[in-house]
Order: C-alpha cells, then sequence, then structure tokens
C-alpha cells in the first residue's frame, strides 16, 4: 500500500513548454478560414487537456472555442482529436503526451465554432429516430411496490446504459464517414440496451423497423474503430454483432 | 424583434428542468426547455452516490419509512428546514423512484441471501429475505439512521438524467440548447418570461411564458475549488435577484463535500465512505472516531467537513504541493466491489490522480458542494412575491435542506419538486395566470435593455480583465467565506467583492464578436456572480450564530432564541453594491419536530423561547394517539397532505406495509 502522491513528471524532469496546435475555424465568421494555430503553455503538475485550453483561453486568446461541462470524464462534452485520435480532453493528462500536441474538433457533428461540435443535437435527432425510450403501456401506480427485475439483469442494463454520448464512436467509424444518416454504434448500443430491458415492450420486429438497413445494424464493416475509442469501454462490438444476429432473424420470421 | 410564445417556459435542463416539463406537458400545457448545453450533459449527470427514498426493501433498510426519513432530514438541515416542504417531500419520494424505474432507470437490486459487506472498517454478514429480492436495493450514506440511498452502481445521476432525457423527446418537448437567459420579463409583481441570449449566434429572443421555471442548478462555482460542473456559476438564480422583486433564501448555507480528489477538486461519491471506506491521517490514523464516536465518517457532511479541517489545523493533514489534504481508504471494501459499485471512483483516481484505489489511498480533503441557497418559494415552487415565477432543484429554496442537505436527498429533490412543481404551475396557467397579459412594448424595452448592456461591454474602455475579476472572486470566497468563518474575515470578504463588483462595471474585452463570444459569455456571467457572492457574504457576516454548514469560529453556538430564521437577500437597484438582507421566522409553534440537539460533539445551542412549550403539546398530543398507527401520530402533530397536489397523496407501499 503506497501512501505516497503518485510522481509527476514535473517531480524529477524540467517543466515542459506545450507546443499545442489548434484547429481554429469559425463558420460565423465569414472572414474565417480554416487554419492551425500554435500556443505555447508551460506544462504544469497533473495538467490535463482541460486546465491548458482554459490556461490559454484565459491568458492568450480569450476567443477560443470549446466545451467543457463536468470536466470529470462524466458529461461526455468534450470529445475531440487529440493527436487525431478522439477521445476527452478532460481527462487527458497533458504529461501522456508529447511536448506537440495537435487539437482538432470532432468530425462528422456540425462544428459550432474551434473546438466545438454540435453533438448534442445530433443525439437528439438520433434518439428521435430510433425512438429510443421505453414504451411501455401498463399502467402506472406510484403507491405500489415496484416492478422486480433480477438483481444481474439490473447490471447488464447498466453496462450497456453507461455511455455517454460523447460522439467518439462515430468520429472513428468507417461507415459515418459515407454516411451521414448512419446512427453509429451509440445508436445501436442504445437498442440493445433497449432490447434488453424488459420494461420496453417492444418486440425485434419493432426494432428491425428503426435499424433493420444500411443506415442501422448492417451499416457496420465490423472495423472495431467505435469499440478503441470509447472512453466507457463498452463492448459496442459484440453488442453490434448480437444485434446484427437478432436482427437478422427477425427478417427472417416475419418474412423479410 | 425575435418573440416566442408558449405556456411554460423551463429555464434549466437539469433532472430538475426536465421533471417539471414532462410533467406540465402531461397536464396538456406548451412547454419549452432551455438550456446552456445539452441537456444529458447537465451537472445532474455527474450524481454518483444515489437518491434518498425510504422503501425499506434491504435488510439494512428494514423498518424504514416517511416518519425516519423526515427525522434525518429536518436534523441533518439543523432545523433550517420548512418542515411541511420535508414531509412533501419525503411522502413522494418513493413514488418518484417508482416513477423512475417504469420510465427504465436501471436501480440496483436486492439480490436474497448472504453477503459479506464492510461497516465500520469490519466485515459482517448482510441476509437479505427471500421476498425482498429483485427490489430497489440502497446504501449507507452518512446522516441517515437507516441504509436508504438508492442507486445505480456509482453512475446514478446518469441513470435519471438519461431516463428523464429520454422521457423529454418522448413527449416531444423542444429543448433548446445553448441557450442562456440573461433577464426575465416582469412588471410589477409578474414574471411574464425570458430574455435569451443564443451562445452560437449572439441573437437575443424574447420568451414570453404564463409561467416561467427557474432550474439552473447551484452557484458552487463562485468558489476557486468546487466538485460542481463549470456551468453551475449561479447565473439562473441571479436572474431573479436582478428582478429586484423575487428574493433568495439562505444563500450563506453552502456545503463543503469532506472528499474531493486534490487538486482537481473532483467528487469522490459519500458511497465510499456509506461502503466501508475510512478517512486516515497523516500518520495512517482512522481519526473520525476520536471525534465523532457514534457516526465516525457517517457524520454529517458539514461536520465531517468542519472534523477534517480542525484536523488538519493541528498539523494532522498530509503536506504536498497543493496544501495539505488527508486520505480515504477503500482498500478494505476489495476488488470486485470498486470495480462494480465504485467504478466511476476508480476511473476518477486513475485519470486524474494516477493511482489504482484498490490498492492505494486517495488524496482527499473538503471541497465546495452543494448550494442550499437559492430563489425562495412557497411549498407550491412559486416566489411568494413575483408572480408567474416558479423554481425547483437545487437553484431553488422551497426549504428541504435548511442549512444543511444530506446526501442523496438532492437527486431525490429535484425530481420530486419537479412533479410536485409541474401540477401547481399547470394549476396556475389554468386560472389566475391564465392570459398572458404582456404589451410588445414591455418586451422591446427588455430586448434593448439587454442589447444596450451587451454592446457596453464589448464597447467598454474601463480596463478590467475579466479573468481577473473572476480568479479574485473565486479566490475571496475560498479564503474568506468557507468552511470556518469570521466576522473580520467575513467584512473583509464584503469589501472586496463590492470593490471587484465596481471594478465589473469597467471591463473591457479583447473579443468584440457579437456573436460565439466565450469573452463576452464570462463577462456578463462575472457580473452576474458578483452579486451571487455578495449574497453569500453579506448573508454569513450577519448570521452571528452557527447552523449546519454555516459556522461562525466567533459565534459557534446554534442560536435558536435570535436566528431560527430564514435570510432573504434582494437587489433593488442595479446600480446597488449590496443586496438588502431581510429575515422570515421559522416558527416553532407549528413544528412536528421542535428543535433539538442534533446529535454531534457536545449539545451546546440555545434555545428558542417556545421550544419548551412546543415539546410539551407535542408530548401531549402524541399520548393521546396509538403508538401503533404511525400516521395518526404524524396527522395529529403536523397537516401536509392537504399541501400535496392530489395525484401524489397517499401512502407507500412497502414489504411491512401493504396498501
Ligand atoms: C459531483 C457531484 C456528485 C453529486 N452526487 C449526488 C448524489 O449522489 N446524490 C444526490 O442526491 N445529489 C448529488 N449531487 C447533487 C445533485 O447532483 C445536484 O444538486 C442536482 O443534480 C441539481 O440538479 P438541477 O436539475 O437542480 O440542476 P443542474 O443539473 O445543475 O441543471 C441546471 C440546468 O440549468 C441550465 N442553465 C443554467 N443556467 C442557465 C441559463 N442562464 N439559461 C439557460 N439554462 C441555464 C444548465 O444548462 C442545466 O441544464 C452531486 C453533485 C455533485 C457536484
Amino acid at each position: 500500500m503506497s501512501t505516497r502522491m503518485p510522481a509527476s513528471p514535473a517531480d524529477t524532469a524540467v517543466v515542459r513548454r506545450l507546443k499545442i496546435h489548434v484547429l481554429r475555424y469559425n463558420p460565423q465568421d465569414p472572414a474565417s478560414k480554416p487554419h492551425l494555430e500554435l500556443f505555447e503553455v508551460d506544462e504544469a503538475p497533473s495538467m490535463t487537456l482541460f486546465v491548458a485550453l482554459n490556461d490559454i483561453r484565459d491568458r492568450q486568446d480569450p476567443s477560443l472555442q470549446f466545451d467543457f461541462v463536468c470536466r470529470a470524464g462524466i458529461c461526455g462534452s468534450c470529445a475531440m482529436l487529440i493527436n487525431g485520435r478522439p477521445g476527452l480532453a478532460c481527462r487527458t493528462l497533458t504529461s501522456v503526451l508529447g511536448e506537440r500536441i495537435t487539437l482538432a474538433p470532432l468530425p462528422f457533428f456540425e462544428l459550432i465554432g474551434d473546438l466545438s461540435v454540435n453533438t448534442g443535437k445530433w443525439m437528439r435527432g438520433m434518439s428521435e429516430r430510433l425512438e429510443a425510450w421505453i414504451h411501455s403501456s401498463s399502467e402506472m401506480d406510484l403507491r405500489r411496490l415496484e416492478e422486480r427485475m433480477e438483481p444481474e439483469l439490473a447490471e447488464q442494463i447498466y453496462e450497456l446504459e453507461r455511455c455517454i454520448e460523447c460522439g467518439c464512436c462515430l468520429a472513428a467509424c468507417g461507415t459515418a464517414r459515407m454516411r451521414q444518416e448512419f446512427v453509429g454504434a451509440v445508436g445501436l448500443n442504445k437498442i440493445a440496451r433497449l432490447r434488453l430491458d424488459p420494461r420496453d415492450q417492444r418486440t425485434d420486429a419493432d426494432y428491425y423497423e428503426l435499424i433493420g438497413d444500411d443506415d442501422g445494424v448492417f451499416g457496420c464493416m465490423s472495423l472495431l474503430g467505435c469499440q478503441d475509442v470509447c472512453p466507457k469501454d463498452l463492448d459496442l462490438q459484440t453488442q453490434i454483432a448480437y444485434m446484427r444476429r437478432k436482427m437478422l432473424r427477425a427478417a427472417v420470421f416475419s418474412g423479410r | 424583434m425575435k418573440v416566442v410564445y408558449t405556456d411554460v417556459l423551463v429555464i434549466g435542463g437539469g433532472l430538475a428542468g426536465l421533471r417539471t416539463a414532462v410533467g406540465v406537458r402531461q397536464r396538456g400545457l406548451d412547454v419549452l426547455v432551455l438550456s446552456l448545453v445539452p441537456a444529458k450533459r447537465s451537472h445532474s449527470v455527474a450524481a454518483q452516490g444515489g437518491m434518498q427514498a425510504s422503501l425499506g426493501n434491504s435488510a439494512m433498510g428494514a423498518g424504514d419509512n416517511e416518519d425516519i426519513h423526515f427525522e434525518d432530514t429536518v436534523r441533518g438541515s439543523d432545523w433550517g428546514a420548512d418542515q411541511r416542504v420535508v414531509r412533501m417531500f419525503v411522502n413522494t419520494a418513493p413514488k418518484a423512484i417508482r416513477e423512475l424505474a417504469a420510465w427504465g432507470v436501471p436501480w440496483s437490486r436486492v439480490a436474497r441471501g448472504s453477503r459479506e459487506s464492510v461497516v465500520n472498517a469490519e466485515k459482517i454478514t448482510i441476509s437479505e429475505a427471500d421476498d425482498a429480492h429483485g427490489l430497489i436495493t440502497a446504501r449507507d450514506f452518512g446522516g441517515t439512521k437507516k441504509w436508504r440511498t438508492c442507486y445505480t452502481s456509482d453512475g446514478t445521476g446518469h441513470t435519471m438524467l438519461y431516463a428523464l432525457g429520454d422521457q423529454t423527446i418522448a413527449h416531444g418537448i423542444p429543448v433548446l440548447e445553448r441557450q442562456e437567459a440573461l433577464a426575465l420579463l416582469h412588471e410589477g409583481n409578474r414574471c411574464h418570461g425570458a430574455v435569451v441570449r443564443d451562445l452560437i449566434t449572439g441573437e437575443l429572443t424574447a420568451y414570453v411564458a404564463k409561467a416561467t421555471t427557474i432550474a439552473t442548478g447551484g452557484y458552487g462555482r463562485i468558489y476557486k475549488v468546487s466538485t460542481n460542473a463549470i456551468i453551475c456559476e449561479g447565473t439562473g438564480i441571479a436572474l431573479a435577484l436582478e428582478t429586484g422583486v423575487a428574493t433568495l433564501g439562505n444563500m450563506e448555507a453552502v456545503q463543503f463535500h469532506p472528499t474531493a480528489i486534490i487538486t482537481a477538486g473532483i467528487l469522490t461519491t459519500e458511497g465510499c465512505r456509506g461502503d466501508g471506506g475510512v478517512l486516515r491521517d497523516v500518520d495512517g490514523h482512522r481519526f473520525m472516531p476520536d471525534y465523532e464516536p457514534e457516526k465516525k465518517e457517517l457524520a454529517s457532511r458539514d461536520v465531517v467537513s468542519r472534523r477534517m479541517t480542525e484536523h488538519m489545523r493541528k498539523g494532522k493533514g498530509v503536506p504536498s504541493r497543493y496544501g495539505d489534504h488527508l486520505w480515504l481508504d477503500i482498500t478494505g471494501l476489495g476488488r470486485a466491489h470498486i470495480e462494480k459499485n465504485l467504478r466511476e471512483v476508480k476511473d476518477i483516481c486513475e485519470y486524474f490522480l494516477g493511482i489504482n484505489p484498490v490498492e492505494q489511498w486517495i488524496p482527499v480533503r473538503p471541497t465546495q458542494h452543494y448550494s442550499m441557497g437559492g430563489i425562495r418559494t412557497d411549498h407550491t415552487g412559486q416566489s411568494p412575491t413575483l408572480k408567474g415565477l416558479f423554481s425547483c432543484g437545487e437553484s431553488a429554496c422551497w426549504d428541504l435542506h435548511g442549512f444543511n442537505r444530506l446526501g442523496g436527498n438532492s437527486v431525490a429533490e429535484t425530481v420530486v419538486s419537479g412533479m410536485i412543481v409541474a401540477e401547481f404551475i399547470a394549476d396556475y396557467c389554468e386560472t389566475e395566470g391564465g392570459e398572458l397579459s404582456i404589451g410588445t412594448g414591455l418586451v422591446r424595452e427588455f430586448l434593448d435593455r439587454e442589447r444596450q448592456r451587451l454592446d457596453a461591454l464589448l464597447l467598454g474602455t474601463g480596463g478590467e480583465s475579466v479573468t481577473a475579476l473572476r480568479e479574485s472572486m473565486e479566490t475571496v470566497m475560498m479564503d474568506k467565506v468557507g468552511i470556518f468563518r469570521t466576522g473580520e474575515e467575513l467584512e473583509a470578504a464584503v469589501q472586496e467583492l463590492q470593490d471587484l463588483l465596481h471594478r465589473s462595471r469597467n471591463i473591457t474585452l479583447r473579443t468584440k464578436a457579437p456573436g460565439a463570444n466565450p469573452e463576452l459569455v464570462a463577462a456578463y456571467r462575472v457580473q452576474k456572480m458578483l452579486k451571487i457572492a455578495l449574497c453569500v457574504a453579506q448573508g454569513a457576516l450577519l448570521r452571528t450564530e452557527s447552523r449546519g454548514a454555516h459556522f461562525r469560529e466567533d459565534y459557534p453556538q446554534r442560536n435558536d432564541r435570535d436566528w431560527l430564521k430564514r435570510t432573504l437577500a434582494t437587489w433593488e437597484n442595479d446600480s446597488d453594491d449590496l443586496p438588502s438582507i431581510h429575515y422570515e421566522e421559522i416558527p416553532v409553534t407549528d413544528m412536528e419536530l421542535p428543535p433539538g440537539f442534533r446529535g454531534y460533539g457536545t449539545r451546546n445551542h440555545v434555545d428558542h423561547p417556545d421550544t419548551e412549550a412546543r415539546v410539551a403539546e407535542v408530548e401531549k398530543t402524541l399520548a393521546e394517539v396509538p403508538e401503533a398507527d404511525r400516521f395518526a401520530r404524524q396527522q395529529a402533530l403536523m397537516d401536509y397532505e392537504s399541501l400535496l397536489p392530489e395525484k401524489y397523496r397517499g401512502r407507500n407501499e412497502r414489504l411491512t406495509e401493504r396498501l
């Protein structure tokens, strides 16, 4: 058991001067053109990209746009390309990166400006399209005992529920690059989660209507990009493969 | 001039705002939700530990009911709460959790049979009954007599907000994201909606509504280090303050959570201690039993935070580059438990500290966490002074938490108050507030005023920097309006904040863009935040007693004789540099649970002159009602059921109390 603070690079080494290249573009401003801009920041102990970007905005360029909310890896606001790879900026320690860092907005989503993209709008659209909520016609009597659920089942549902809709999976997805309408691992995982849940009374035939095409489960090319980058380590490929089998079955049995 | 009309405008897309929106929609009203961020990214998503509701399903919660939840909450509040509101709340919480269960929250469930658990650093065996199998389970949290905190691993807020977010979509309720309310539209004592700025384009729109609800969360970010999301800046509460008509309640009541990690201030849930974790000092000694032999690490939050600070002041903190800290030790809980029930904590430790809490101790210290204060409302959620303005959730003070909130009571409050307040809003729209009675002249006036304010900021040449103002404010609050407070420091704080407020009227921006402009946003927010900070500091300065989370070293006693009252703050003119502070008595004569000893440290408070008589009256009343009928006993002491919307009246079924 250790009772010491973890060693950080600054304990031993000289302070690094980070060279952070940010892809900048403000679509609201007709004069703006996409370009890389260099900011230099002295690295501090336990510095995250959240700290570094705020430092840049506070002390160098107050117009820099980016999104952080919880800054604890929970809310999914701050996904961006970190040296080309989708990830959550708030929980990325600069110490795990080289001195030269490149930051770009997440592709696939509508750009708001600089590192800020409109994932919220896309996620809402996806939820509407997939009717991604519990469909139940049971009467609720709130005064009565709740419906029982097997403890393991509740855990399995929670496991899939842990998705934070950050958009990393779509940014890393080959299909999404070609099909703007693709619902992505985030959408397919959500349907897998609802399907597992006895409170959602829909059948596989109903789900087939929603994801039984190339914008849904048959669009996935199993390139594993989504799973590689998922910040919550969700087992997305297993879920997608499972859903594909179930949807094929649904298609066969309904005589499609 | 862009104007949008709706029945109900809800400002805030967290748990409280969404539940309100769903409720009024179910009553057939038109509703719009505004949010700074996508609703599912609201701060509510970060709640880890759980939601209190007295289901009493699990063995360690057996025998729990509304009465015990009521008593814990009132004691926790240090008798600052409105006891009728507490009763409304505890009676609705089981209904709220059952509704959320039906909407898809995968609450962790009771599993029949025996399992090992850690209580008070010792392994014990807990046996769950057969007939409880599959019902919603609960964990232990501070300040509660029973294990009452229901949870989904440590992602409770996430699962609740996603279920509610999905319901919002299912009900077809528009959530307008990246929209910031800048001011309320109001005339005389009537609120008519809000002026709203689009954070992407900078465009201003007036939203005119029969009822306006503020559900914008807390104001933690006026402090330098806070567990809150960075958008919890209290600017929604400032909307009400700036009307000069609505009042804010108990703004000085600010809670510090015992265990946030250094330096980022990210929370490790109370579930860590609830599940058996302990606090240790520089010598590895478990010190809480020395101070609080009975409750130890699970004393009320304000108490644990003070004890930790006290212990560090004695030189028992662990020195580090970032100042002193203590250790949270959850190694005794075992890998399996941590990886399943405290996974978020493990992630946070790995990502932000580079340690594994299964094997290593976590460096923690008390950090700003929760805002008990907020927009003063009555039990219906409506401002008593500004009609048509409602508020619920952390931004409101209706007043459930008094001077200290119990862990797990906040997410419960968000949904419970959303359910209840939605009914009252709908009633209001159907009756007195029914007609929209606002002229376009007034709308134009407010839009022009906000436009001029923004232009003044964009053109300002006074030379003051937003970043400098903000950093100074955060430091003043942290150093002088923190866990331990003194008159001298608070006086200095008020002066310094006033100075900052004056300077905030002379800001010069470096970015002049009228559209997306983070610096402009920071500028108008810091002006609002300084007013909120002044309400907190001034309220704390004037309150010469200690109650709940408000602790005055120069007045360490709770003083019911002089201070059993709620602080009310108003900001009369925009050019003022201090809020006006008034008080509202909390009457002892109709309390179900008259003020008493809270059970921490030694008994040390000044009684209210009415307390003795009320205690005698309660005893006498109870002597006449049979012990077995807890409902009749409660009813004899204080009526609350008639205050609840009809829909939510009635008893809650339990395994041991079948309907
Ligand atoms: C780390 C952490 C863990 C916690 N864990 C627990 C727990 O385990 N149990 C518990 O009971 N409580 C917990 N709490 C407390 C609890 O999470 C909050 O009190 C609660 O979620 C607040 O919900 P809300 O709906 O009132 O506000 P929020 O969730 O903060 O939502 C506020 C909303 O208002 C919007 N908004 C704000 N200002 C404006 C504006 N001017 N214009 C437009 N929109 C605006 C925001 O975009 C957001 O949508 C925790 C808190 C923290 C910090």
